[in-house]
């Protein structure tokens, strides 16, 4: 489905969001997020552990505790109606009835998440109790049968228990879970990543087929980028808790950006593509205790240059495809190298060596 | 030349005969040489750990035979020491396969005395040339530390220094990155990549992931709930699957390079093992009835390839093979 994101407005909108952890040191997790999530879309944000995708995730959904903290920012929420709600203000009573029913979770570990000595149906039976307490018995046992159904479960299933049920089964069983009050937003956080390729497949499949049959809008966090590429519209990538670029999935796979991005889609060798020689990205991320001067991925990069120290990237949008990096910042470059233009994310021989003098003079500039 | 050799390795877990015991593997048979990746691919469930566990030593085989080098691989004692100097493995996690509480010195020294015999300052050298090999700088900081202070790429380089130690033939990798970020993967797989070709090592490299098999070996073998139904050299064995199974993994495999959506042929539901017929026949969309009562024996496609499929039974007539010929 193809959602113009200029036409519609956002059911969920994040803006200049920070978490902090507030430990003996201070974890700045996350810092000055935008992100927004239109009706029926699919949004993926990658990015390794630690680099905030999953508080990111959590501060949406209101689950973070002491001691992490919003420090900063603001989280719209939208609804078909035209209500709007600001998450972050929410509290109590009317924080339990916006959570599930408007924006739910379905987490890696189904079966951490389901309980394991409750029934299927006497959870979803729960939902139905907590959020819509006029609903008669046969009527929550009704709908319970057709969540199941919906996400592929007969309904014989419904008086089953979470070790009965196979991991894929499971993640299905949370995926009906999360869509029992027909929420408007699902945030999924790494949803197949403990299952085998070939469940994998199929979990993705059903949610795509129920976005497209139920309409939400989907969230969907992975460290895996050639998933994302699969099965996202627009792709968000997080680096130490910034949003490092954004587009539609398919500028991402074929244009990055971005060098961290350019990075990732190196990492993962093609599946059918020739062969050739691939390169792990050197170094590590960042710790976030220490304050960041310039661009947190300055120290991995092959392409960076003498601001990318000292200066923190701005986010640059340009038509829907939005990048933080001083290389395509009129103010600091005439635009990226040609390896990074191709893709590549090393510097390589021949057309390079004009751009490997400049980033060492850069380099040595700022060490004197 | 051969280095390593498996015949019809079988591991049963569970009660030992009747309904309640599992074949984990049931009849794999296998070569590696020298200066060779092989990949072992398949899901969870497929036997495909117990197999590595096996040649490790660690877990014992229930029946089958295992030769390295012309000899039978040892169970006990002092031949099992000798045994172990050519035949190391790196584990999956990172975490839970180094001592919390020793260094990376102790880790590395330990194997460098019993196994190489070395003491002293030429254990020392020994040691900080391993850290270097795996890139683990400045060495000498390295060897101090405790394994919480490193990150899990750099405790995976540590558990590949310390197998690398004994000076092995064979190393066993299993899923030796897919605890690791994306982003560390690549380089630690070329860094055993470019050790192997240095030491001339026979690798078997046990994953679940068909594009890393792919880039990294030479060769796949597919397992599937116990068997190898699929062998051969990785490129023909990824980009042009024979067995059901084989196509439905690589159909499901993320691949943002495809053009068209993926057909999935075959059901993804679990089911019990079959008592009799091939194993993959419930999930098979090819099968027949002969499957399900009959098991399908190896059947060698050309040289290099075998499959374990009753639908190519008349690509080689008159062979109607016995269960390793073909899976080498």
């Amino acid at each position: 489905m193809n959602i113009r994101s200029d036409v519609t407005e956002p059911v969920l909108a994040v803006r200049g969001l920070s978490v902090d952890y507030a430990a003996a040191d201070r974890v700045r997790a996350v810092r000055d997020v935008d992100l927004v999530l239109h009706p029926g879309e699919i949004v993926g944000l990658a990015g390794e552990s630690g680099c905030g995708k999953s508080t990111l995730a959590y501060a949406i959904s209101r689950l973070l505790r002491p001691p992490a903290l919003v420090t900063a920012g603001q989280v719209t929420f939208t609804g078909v109606d035209g209500s709007t709600v600001d998450v972050l203000g929410l509290e109590d009573e009317e924080l339990r009835s916006f959570r599930w029913s408007r924006i739910s979770m379905v987490f890696q570990s189904a079966m951490n998440t389901l309980n394991p000595v409750r029934s299927v149906r006497r959870q979803l039976h729960d939902i139905f109790r907590a959020h819509r307490p006029a609903m008669s018995r046969d009527e929550r046992d009704e709908r319970s049968a057709h969540l199941l159904e919906l996400v592929g479960i007969g309904r014989s299933r419904l008086d089953g228990f979470a070790h009965e049920l196979s991991g894929g089964m499971r993640q299905r069983v949370m995926i009906a879970m999360a869509l029992a009050l027909e929420p408007e937003v699902i945030i999924l956080d790494e949803p197949t990543t403990a299952l085998d390729v070939v469940v994998q497949r199929d979990i993705l499949r059903e949610i795509d087929r129920l976005r497209a049959e139920l309409g939400f809008a989907a969230l969907f966090i992975t460290h895996d980028l050639s998933l994302l590429l699969e099965i996202a519209d627009r792709i968000a990538i997080m680096y130490a808790g910034r949003i490092v670029e954004q587009a539609p999935a398919s500028e991402i796979r074929i244009a990055p950006q971005h060098p961290y991005t350019a990075g990732l889609l190196n990492a993962f060798p093609s599946l059918r593509g020739h062969r050739r020689a691939l390169h792990g990205m050197p170094g590590s991320p960042p710790d976030l205790t220490v304050p960041i001067a310039g661009c947190a991925f300055a120290p991995r990069c092959p392409y960076a240059i003498g601001p990318s120290h000292d200066t923190p990237p701005s986010l640059l949008q340009e038509g829907d495809h939005a990048v933080a990096c001083h290389l395509y910042d009129p103010r600091y470059s005439s635009g990226p190298p040609q390896a990074l233009r191709e893709g590549r994310f090393e510097i390589s021989g021949d057309d390079s060596s004009g751009i490997t003098g400049d980033i060492s003079s850069d380099d040595e500039g700022i060490k004197a | 030349m051969t280095t390593l050799e498996v015949r019809d390795l079988v591991k049963t877990f569970g009660a030992r005969r009747g309904a309640g015991a599992v074949r984990a593997v049931d009849g794999v048979s296998f070569a590696l040489a020298r200066g060779g990746t092989t990949a072992l691919v398949g899901e969870s469930g497929s036997g495909k750990t117990t197999v590595a566990r096996i040649l490790a030593r660690i877990e014992r085989e229930t029946s089958g035979d295992i030769v390295v080098d012309g000899v039978a691989a040892p169970r006990l004692g002092r031949r099992l020491r000798r045994y172990h100097a050519d035949v190391q493995m790196v584990f999956q996690d990172p975490f839970a396969s180094l001592n919390p509480a020793h260094t990376v010195a102790y880790h590395l020294a330990r194997p460098l005395t019993i196994h190489r015999g070395l003491h002293g300052a030429e254990r020392h050298s020994a040691l900080v040339e391993l850290l270097e090999r795996v890139r683990l700088t400045p060495a000498e900081q390295i060897a101090a530390k405790h394994p919480h202070e490193l990150s899990g790429g750099q405790r995976q380089r540590v558990a590949l220094a310390r197998a690398l130690a004994p000076g092995p033939k064979l190393l066993l990798a299993d899923e030796p990155v897919s605890m690791l970020d994306v982003s560390i993967r690549l380089e630690l797989l070329n860094l055993i990549a470019s050790i192997q070709r240095e030491r001339d090592l026979a690798v078997l490299y046990i994953t679940h992931d068909l594009a890393t098999a792919r880039y990294f070996s030479d060769t796949v073998l597919v397992m599937y709930r116990g068997w190898i139904v699929e062998s051969g050299p990785s490129d023909e064995v990824i980009l042009d699957p024979k067995h059901p199974y084989t196509q439905l993994l690589a159909e499901a495999a993320p691949d943002p390079g495809r053009t068209a959506p993926p057909k999935l042929e075959g059901r993804s539901v679990v089911e019990a093992v079959p008592r009799t017929g091939c194993r993959f026949a419930p999930r098979c969309p090819h099968a027949m009835d002969r499957c399900r009562v009959q098991d399908p024996p190896v059947i060698p496609l050309g040289d290099a390839r075998a499959t374990r499929c009753w639908l190519y039974e008349d690509s080689a007539p008159g062979t109607a093979a016995s269960p390793d010929s073909g899976v080498t």
